[in-house]
């Protein structure tokens, strides 16, 4: 079992008495090259999952940071076969780091969810996160991922009612809980909100699945407040930016 | 709530906004039920937009095609001289019952921002207006109204800088502001309970209109023509006459420089089903999934999706949907002018286009209603430059044949 991956990397990071580290890339930025040996270098550094974000022409849910990444990333042609064809590359090297394919679901859909689902499988995935795919709307791809292997990321906003947040849970039991810590957009913010933490240990309590924090986290002290409250946390905009910046991310992943 | 319509619409939104559409959608639900919000709505529409607009018959240029009348439902009378201040005033009113602090919109040709900024002066509310920068250029004298409105306006360099990426960075504010700010979404495109809320503000010009035929005519029309962007002025014209299946129901999408050219804004023409801003619709996009540019000389026309519930009437058959290019739009632009001394909007000039192109080869009592959904003074300068742009053309022409 593929999905297996994931439920394996939160125990690991638990036995380890630490919480598990997401990081997000967007994929191509600043080139294909780049993002493969900054994915090496990531996962040298400690992070234990890899979220594969693919560039969308319309990101209407990230901040400036990841935009500006997806233009150019685009402005280059990367679609998201070639976002599949360097996860085959990074399995190849990784065996036991779970990708998550993180998109906008129209480029799935224009691909076709099946013929997705096969390429994904092909390349070594093991979940998706569409940031426009709600509980609602979800099963539509959900039932075509679970015969491959795959499962999803569901969001769970600030404003998600607890009840709403165990019928997201369920389904997809072998995932983790994405849980967004501030209203609003991606990108890094110099303090998380107060009431975050009691946020956090409400989730948990609900479900039995791992949830990770994420959205404006990109310091150590940030990621240590979360994983006293939740099984992972997820950088994402200082990665890229810093990537964009100096064209690597060896070294000290957190500020 | 409705929320599809056959395959299309939906809620494909970021988790964020589910509790602030779910929180809209019952406030809505509630309002529809409430004899006094239908009420203040109808008040409103009546003492200060000025309805009901009339129908004017096209007598000269009817003549001139020598086939069925042409009869247009003049929306360009409104206030603010557009159809979108029906839809934006009873948004505002649902916004203020949900205790919402502050408007928000996207606008392409600028009419719908003008129309948001303009009620939100009426009711004493902040209001912002994402537009996008080639836009803000290109429909100079709405940027300027709004701002004397009071409306603070974002130019939106991003992307192709049109109404899809105003549309980007309104749903950016509002995911980030959701728990005070309502979003005035001015078509029938987005996600539930959008299409059918905007649709609904906008059924009083097909009701009007149906009445009205009636009254003038004794019947019904043959026809109902409108153009289709996202589709608001449409769905509301179409709305009167939905249950009416003797009453052809006809979109008119923008064909730009031609389907073939891939130059224009016919999404359900010369597109594919897709997920954008919310619902699922038929789209212009790459064959990798991306959202295309899209083009045509009207800027309200200028955007690469189209309402969901359009897509559905288009599947059953119930409506067709046809392309005016460019300067079929322009020709029957020139023709309300000279032969009515009325200067359509652009975007209405592509449903006139069509009327006109049918007329000849129908009968004399056939009746062609097409929905004048704006008056063209924002267009003036673009008319202009494109007409000075095809004389240069047609003189270099003349000078190499020569």
């Amino acid at each position: 079992m593929k999905t297996t991956r994931i439920a394996n990397a939160f125990a690991r990071a638990k036995a380890d008495g630490r919480p598990a580290f997401v990081a997000y890339l967007t994929i191509g930025y600043p080139t294909l090259e780049k993002s493969e040996a900054a994915i090496d270098q990531l996962i040298a550094g400690g992070a234990d999952i890899i979220e594969f974000g693919v560039p969308f022409s319309d990101p209407f849910a990230d901040g400036a940071v990841i935009r500006a990444a997806a233009y150019e990333a685009l402005r280059q042609g990367v679609t998201l076969d070639s976002a599949l064809a360097l996860a085959a590359r990074v399995r190849a090297k990784h065996p036991d780091t779970p990708i998550v394919v993180f998109s906008y679901y129209n480029l799935i859909l224009s691909k076709g969810a099946e013929a997705f689902a096969a390429a994904a499988e092909e390349a070594g995935a093991d979940a998706v996160l569409a940031v426009d795919l709600p509980l609602e709307e979800r099963d539509e791809l959900l039932s075509v991922l679970k015969p491959h292997g795959l499962t999803m990321v569901p969001l769970i906003a600030p404003n998600t009612p607890i009840e709403r947040v165990v019928e997201s849970a369920k389904g997809v039991e072998d995932s983790f809980l994405y849980v967004i810590t501030v209203k609003g957009i991606t990108g890094a913010r110099s303090e998380l909100p107060p009431e975050l933490t009691d946020r956090l240990d409400a989730i948990r309590a609900a479900v039995s699945m791992p949830i990770a924090a994420g959205f404006g986290v990109s310091t150590k002290a940030q990621a240590a407040e979360i994983g006293r409250h939740a099984d992972g946390f997820i950088v994402g905009s200082a990665l890229v930016k810093r990537l964009g910046e100096t064209g690597s991310l060896e070294g000290d992943l957190l500020a | 709530m409705k929320t599809h319509y056959g395959t299309y619409g939906g809620q494909y939104v970021a988790e964020t906004l589910m509790k602030p559409l779910a929180d809209m959608a019952a406030a809505y639900d509630k309002a529809k039920a409430d004899p006094a919000f239908r009420r203040e709505f109808e008040e409103i529409l009546r003492d200060y937009v000025g309805r009901e607009s009339p129908l004017t018959v096209c007598r000269r240029l009817s003549a001139h095609l020598g086939g069925a009348q042409i009869v247009l439902k003049r929306e360009d009378l409104n206030h603010t001289g557009a159809h979108k201040v029906n839809n934006t005033i009873g948004q505002a009113l649902l916004a203020r019952r949900m205790g919402k602090k502050r408007l928000i919109a996207e606008t392409g040709a600028g009419m719908h921002g003008v129309a948001t900024a303009t009620v939100a002066a009426l009711f004493g509310m902040p209001c912002e207006v994402y537009m996008g920068a080639i836009d803000v250029k290109r429909q100079a004298p709405n940027v300027a109204r709004m701002e004397m409105l009071g409306a603070k306006v974002h130019a939106v360099e991003e992307g192709s800088a049109t109404l899809k990426d105003a549309m980007n960075e309104a749903i950016r504010d509002w995911v980030t502001n959701c728990d005070d700010t309502f979003y005035v979404i001015g078509t029938v495109a987005g996600p539930a309970p959008y299409p059918e809320m905007v649709r609904d503000f906008q059924s009083v010009i097909g009701i009007e209109a149906r009445r009205q035929c009636l009254e003038k005519f004794g019947r019904l029309p043959d026809q109902a023509i409108a153009c289709v962007g996202g589709g608001s002025n449409a769905m509301g014209l179409f709305a009167g006459f939905i249950d009416d299946a003797e009453v052809r129901l006809v979109g008119v999408e923008a064909g730009g420089k031609g389907l073939a050219t891939g130059e224009h804004a016919a999404s359900i023409n010369g597109g594919r089903l897709g997920v954008l801003h919310g619902a699922k619709t038929m789209l212009l996009q790459t064959d990798d999934g991306n959202i295309l540019d899209t083009y045509s000389v009207s800027a309200g026309l200028d955007y690469p999706g189209v309402g969901p519930e359009h897509c559905h009437l288009h599947d059953t058959g119930r409506a067709e949907y046809s392309v005016i290019n460019d300067d079929e739009a322009i020709a029957a632009f020139d023709a309300l002018c000279r032969f009515e001394g009325i200067i359509p909007a652009l975007e209405s000039s592509h449903a006139l286009a069509e009327a006109i192109k049918r007329a000849p080869s129908l009968p004399q009592d056939a009746i062609l209603l097409v929905n004048l959904s704006g008056r063209g003074d924002k267009d003036m300068e673009n008319i202009i430059k494109w007409k000075e742009s095809r004389r240069q053309a047609s003189d270099a022409t003349a000078r190499s044949e020569g």
